[in-house]
């Protein structure tokens, strides 16, 4: 399975279990406006470390945060490859 | 039932009142324009601020007296504090999230005898007390309350737990003792923004700095959605802005951030981590990255000014207005800036006998540098939300074939830490297959239901076994 397609169920999970209504998932969306919240955030960001195996932020140095969610993907594929 | 009484007995509140700073600031030492707070409702000088009584009340009904200050608006619990220090006897400032549940506790250990409100159903909440509303529209203007030389008890709330939040009684001069007096050099155009909410000790430290230096201060509006606040903050040209790491974090999510342009970065109340920090400094170029350690019973602690995680070694154990010693790992601090005591039936000591607070962190020496480690007492720090382990385990434990279940911290990068839980089950088997992630869908579940949302467990591990201490309890070790 590729890391879009872990990470895509993973926020349909996490937003179907805190009540989220979410936008569609198109590569531009910015994830702010994806109607997860921090808490999902968060949530789906332990999870993708249990699933995947990485925490690319933190295992990233300088830290950036990724705004959209093709940049979200990007930035777990680069740690997968 | 006003606490511990050596300390209560000797609190002295030391120094002019409030208003008498802000109007030192802004008559005697102008910044240019016209500096004021501004919450993207309403914007009101800090001459004004300073001059006018904000609270509509018969000055007897306000002299002397113990008042909750309980607001929709933080800007609205601004005025009143300004309004009201040096006046009255105490100052109880409810944060946002005080559950009505707890307001009985609050005025009876504070002995409340008046409410000081926005237009929220102050007296409705609280029958029979008489309730004071802040005039919002303009004050009352040449009726500064007279004899403003009370020593007035500041009273904040640690941030919430499973129980009864505790109140801690500051005074004015320790809570402005980190502050600097001294405007810079050159005294440059600064303009503050805070996420925190300012009824917090967080917050209120930098609206102290804004009202004390005379300078403008963008503050949170009820309900404010990040957006909109980065959108002010980069309006009004913010060059001083602070808030938790978990803050920031969600600040630096959303595009607008581009638009600021700080001078000063400022991170406190949670564990500031070096990804986080270089992030920072690397968006923000032309700024100073600064964390800060502080907590509502010890006070402002220290500032770190090296852009690294954790702070040096050479901070604890040396002479001067801020003394910090590890005990047992964990961080105590005796200074001016600690709070006094606590209020309430019987309460615990807020200082041992030398003057220390033990602020409950635990830090690591590594090299030539402490690092915090998490709580002395377990207690999970979800983006600034208490999380009691034990609650957790409780509600796991109840469900249909566990044994035994163990939650901690887990790191996170969104909000510091989230929870996470390791299960023993009565039967390993029961854990296997799609069996067992119907089963941890189910637990879940059920913790999402009893629990907040916050303290259900991000991530659920079924395991053989769980540590145990000598002394029987469970092992504490985040994850």
């Amino acid at each position: 399975m590729s890391a879009r397609t872990v990470i895509e169920q993973q926020i349909r999970l996490v937003a179907e279990e805190q009540g989220k209504a979410l936008a569609p998932l198109c590569d531009d969306l910015v994830l702010l406006d994806s109607g997860l919240d921090s808490l999902c955030f968060a949530i789906l960001v332990s999870r993708l470390e249990e699933e995947l195996s990485v925490d690319p932020f933190l295992d990233a140095d300088d830290g950036a945060f990724p705004e959209t969610l093709v940049q979200f993907v990007a930035f777990y594929d680069r740690l997968l490859v | 039932m006003t606490g511990s009484l050596s300390d209560a007995s000797r609190f002295d509140a030391g120094g002019p009142s409030l208003a008498a700073l802000v109007s030192s600031a802004t008559h005697e030492r102008p910044v240019q324009g016209s500096p004021a707070l501004d919450d993207g409702e309403r914007c009101i000088p800090l001459c004004a601020i300073a001059d006018r009584v904000w609270v509509q009340a018969p000055h007897a009904a306000l002299a002397g007296r113990n008042l909750l200050i309980l607001t929709r608006r933080p800007l609205s619990a601004a005025l009143a504090l300004v309004s009201l220090d040096g006046v009255a006897a105490r100052l109880v400032l409810a944060p946002p999230d005080l559950g009505a549940g707890h307001l009985p506790a609050v005025v009876a250990d504070a002995a409340i005898d008046g409410v000081v409100h926005d237009g929220i159903e102050g007296d409705a909440l609280l029958p029979g007390l008489p309730a004071h509303e802040i005039a919002m529209g303009a004050g009352q203007t040449g009726c500064r309350l007279a004899g403003s030389d009370t020593a007035t008890q500041w009273t904040l709330f640690t941030s919430g737990t499973s129980g009864a939040p505790k109140m801690v009684v500051h005074s004015l001069a320790g809570l402005l003792h980190a502050i600097p007096m001294q405007r810079p050099a050159g005294d440059p155009r600064t303009v503050w923004g805070t996420f925190y909410d300012i009824r917090r000790y967080g917050g209120l430290q930098m609206l102290l700095r804004a009202l004390t230096g005379g300078y403008a201060m963008q503050l949170t509006a009820p309900g404010e959605r990040m957006a909109g606040f980065l959108e002010r903050l980069a309006l009004a040209g913010a060059t001083h802005i602070s808030g938790t790491p978990s803050h920031w974090r969600r600040a630096l999510m959303h595009p607008e951030v581009s638009r600021l342009s700080p001078r000063y970065v400022r991170l406190s109340g949670e564990i500031a981590d070096q990804a986080l920090l270089s992030y920072l400094a690397s968006v923000f170029p032309n700024a100073g990255v600064f964390h800060a350690y502080a907590s509502t019973e010890a006070g402002v602690g220290f500032e770190v000014s090296d852009g690294l995680e954790g702070f040096p070694a050479e901070f604890l154990d040396r002479p001067g207005h801020v003394e910090m010693r590890a005990r047992n790992g964990s961080l105590q601090i005796r200074s001016p800036r600690t709070a006094w005591f606590y209020l309430g039936d019987e309460p615990p000591k807020l200082r041992d006998e030398q003057g220390f607070v033990d602020t409950g962190d635990l830090i690591e020496k590594r090299g030539d540098r402490f690092y915090f480690i998490g709580r002395a007492s377990g207690v999970i720090n979800v983006g600034g939300l208490k999380v009691h382990p034990e609650e957790v385990e409780a509600v796991i434990n109840r469900c249909p074939g566990v044994r035994m279940a163990k939650v901690m911290a887990r790191r996170n990068p969104v909000l510091g830490a989230v929870v996470a839980a390791e299960v023993v089950l009565l039967d390993p088997a029961d854990g296997e297959g799609d069996a067992g992630r119907a089963l941890r869908a189910a637990i879940l579940d059920r913790c999402r239901v009893e629990l907040a949302a916050h303290k259900a467990p991000a991530t659920l591990k079924f395991v053989a076994s769980l540590a145990i201490t000598a002394g029987g309890k469970q092992e504490r070790r985040n994850a």
